[in-house]
């Protein structure tokens, strides 16, 4: 049943050129930075080589790009995001599950794994860049297997947050915006906490950043997939109560 | 002697005995009532729902109609009462109640951007039909609400009136015990509203209907069963027969062909007053329950009147409704 709503989420939004548009939009970034970044270290690779324990290529370009998604990506959730709850709240098609022989729960996971669907296909064409580097040479496949656990989760978590988002409101764009502010804040939390000590440790603590930069080092800390985790939990948590909530409040 | 459970034994009542199984409860309202926040938009409202019937639920605007078809169809929960539909409570084992119920808001709730046949078998995915029986299932919804033609094609671009169908098609899909449906024939056109009723009496045959309007013909066209809403409180319930007793209003007009004795109608036993138009016609008005059509006959045959009409007056349908729902309402506003 969750498989059927997510199916049916993915499809949809491949009917209008929303997702096509961000696919596109997100691979020409990216590949422009990537290439820059390719073409960098062909210029410090003579250099680099003299080093003793200089960085390779996987080094260089796959963090840096990487985390480069991750900031494009934080823009671009909300607005894949925005129309799976409200749009349907709008349109008054929620009706049409809420009398289904469905529950909450299995309709805001159908929606999310339907969305994570598309973002894992996002995640898959962003690998495709350095995998064909592949062609010239080889990979640090652990750094680059981190790396992309990393974005993997980070998105998991600002689908979450941006469906939670959508549940709030009848307006798509609001969604969006609310969204974004959110996934912003998480971000930067720990500019605030910069120099600064006691509060400052814990805003950090709670900063989305703080948690996605050791994946891309290529270090696993199951502490930063456990945050991850508890994030997507929760607001996958918030989202089922709230459309609960529809049913009971007027 | 043979035993008395014996297959070839007469039971006279076996017919009556499976109509009566045949006619089991299908919803059971107890005691319903809905607020938002301060106000109650459903009070105290009891009723229940048999196969084989159709029940209208009438009511001016803002009566509580869509509220309690809300509620029936699990997309409000109640604040106070139960409801229990094909055995199963709405509240506790709500999987297996709305697997019972096909429900068709006020809006349908159609997907522009699929075309029909997407649509309807996402309808049905959703209401847990195995994937082989799925085409046929929606083969047969398509058949029931007059959509062969337009499977292919995107419910965005259909009429009103087909979007209608096609969310009336939604909600019998999976062939649900129980049907309710919130003013499925508003904004169509005439053609489309008499077969919208044709179906609707159709899926009576089988189904246990609900259907709210504020359309009063349209109960009398579709429905065996009323009920009046006003204010979140049930004012009438009756089935049409019941609601047709309830519009005779105790006159009778007659016409004679010569000029009758006032004086002569006004003995007739039950008779409390004759009022002339002033020619041959005359409105006579009897207490409740006696009749004087036989003796008013009577009388002009003996004295020749020649009468030739004589019609027992009927209230309208809108003539109760006004009197239902707009009599109390100066004594509520005295209690609050």
């Amino acid at each position: 049943m969750i498989l059927t709503i997510a199916v049916r989420e993915f499809k949809s939004l491949f009917l209008s050129p929303l997702a096509w548009s961000i696919l596109a939009v997100v691979q020409v970034i990216l590949a422009f930075l990537f290439l820059g970044r390719v073409e960098l270290f062909q210029l410090y690779q003579s250099q680099l080589l003299a080093m003793d324990s200089g960085p390779g290529v996987t080094e260089v370009v796959v963090p840096d790009l990487l985390g480069n998604a991750a900031i494009i990506l934080l823009l671009v959730v909300p607005l894949l995001t925005m129309r799976l709850v409200s749009e349907e709240r709008r349109n008054r098609t929620l009706s049409l599950l809420f009398s289904a022989p469905i529950s909450m729960t299995e309709i805001i996971l159908g929606k999310y794994l339907g969305i994570m669907m598309f973002l894992l296909l996002l995640l898959a064409l962003i690998a495709l860049m350095p995998l064909s580097l592949l062609a010239g040479g080889g990979l640090d496949f652990g750094m680059l297997f981190s790396g992309l656990l990393g974005l993997a989760l980070l998105l998991a978590g600002f689908a979450a947050v941006g469906l939670f988002m959508s549940t709030l409101t009848q307006y798509p764009t609001v969604a969006a915006i609310g969204g974004f502010g959110v996934l912003l804040l998480f971000w930067i939390l720990d500019w605030s906490g910069e120099g600064a000590s006691g509060n400052g440790s814990l805003l950090a603590y709670l900063s989305l950043f703080n948690h996605y930069k050791p994946f891309l080092e290529g270090i696993f800390d199951s502490a930063d997939a456990v945050y991850h985790g508890l994030l997507i939990t929760t607001f996958l948590a918030f989202s089922i109560r709230r459309l609960d909530a529809d049913r009971l409040g007027g | 002697m043979p035993p008395l459970n014996a297959p070839h034994v007469y039971t006279p009542y076996r017919d009556s005995i499976r109509e009566l199984m045949n006619n089991s409860v299908l919803v059971e309202v107890n005691r319903l009532s809905r607020f938002y926040g301060e106000i109650q938009a459903v009070k105290d409202v009891s009723f229940t729902i048999r196969q084989g019937e159709v029940l209208g639920f009438l009511g001016p605007n803002g009566a509580g109609k869509t509220t309690t078809m809300q509620v029936l169809s699990g997309n409000l929960a109640p604040s106070e009462g139960s409801i229990t539909i094909a055995g199963h409570d709405l509240l506790e084992d709500p999987r297996a109640a709305k697997a019972a119920i096909g429900y068709l808001p006020e809006q349908p709730p159609i997907y522009r951007e699929l075309t029909v046949d997407e649509y309807l078998d996402y309808c049905a995915a959703l209401n847990r039909i195995p994937r082989k029986k799925r085409i046929a299932a929606r083969q047969t919804a398509k058949e029931k609400c007059g959509l062969q033609d337009v499977g292919k094609r995107l419910i965005g671009n259909l009429s009103k009136g087909y979007q209608q169908r096609v969310g009336l098609a939604q909600a019998i899909i999976h062939l649900p015990p129980v049907v309710i449906l919130d003013e499925p024939t508003i904004g169509l056109d005439p053609i489309q509203i008499r077969e919208i009723r044709d179906l609707i009496r159709e899926l009576g045959k089988d189904h246990g209907v609900i259907l709210s309007t504020h359309i009063l013909p349209e109960v009398q066209a579709t429905c065996d069963h009323v009920q009046i809403i006003n204010k979140g409180s049930l004012v009438l319930s009756d089935s049409i027969e019941g609601l047709a007793r309830h519009m005779k209003s105790a006159a009778l007009t007659v016409a004679f062909r010569r000029r009758p004795e006032l004086p002569l109608l006004e003995k007739i036993a039950g008779v409390n007053s004759v009022q002339s138009d002033g020619n041959e016609r005359v409105r006579i008005l009897y207490s409740p329950g006696r009749d004087p059509t036989d003796d008013v006959v009577k009388l002009a045959g003996e004295k020749n009147w020649g009468l030739y009409e004589i019609t027992p007056e009927r209230m309208s349908l809108e003539q109760i409704f006004v009197e239902l729902t707009t009599d109390e309402s100066p004594q509520e506003e005295v209690h609050t």
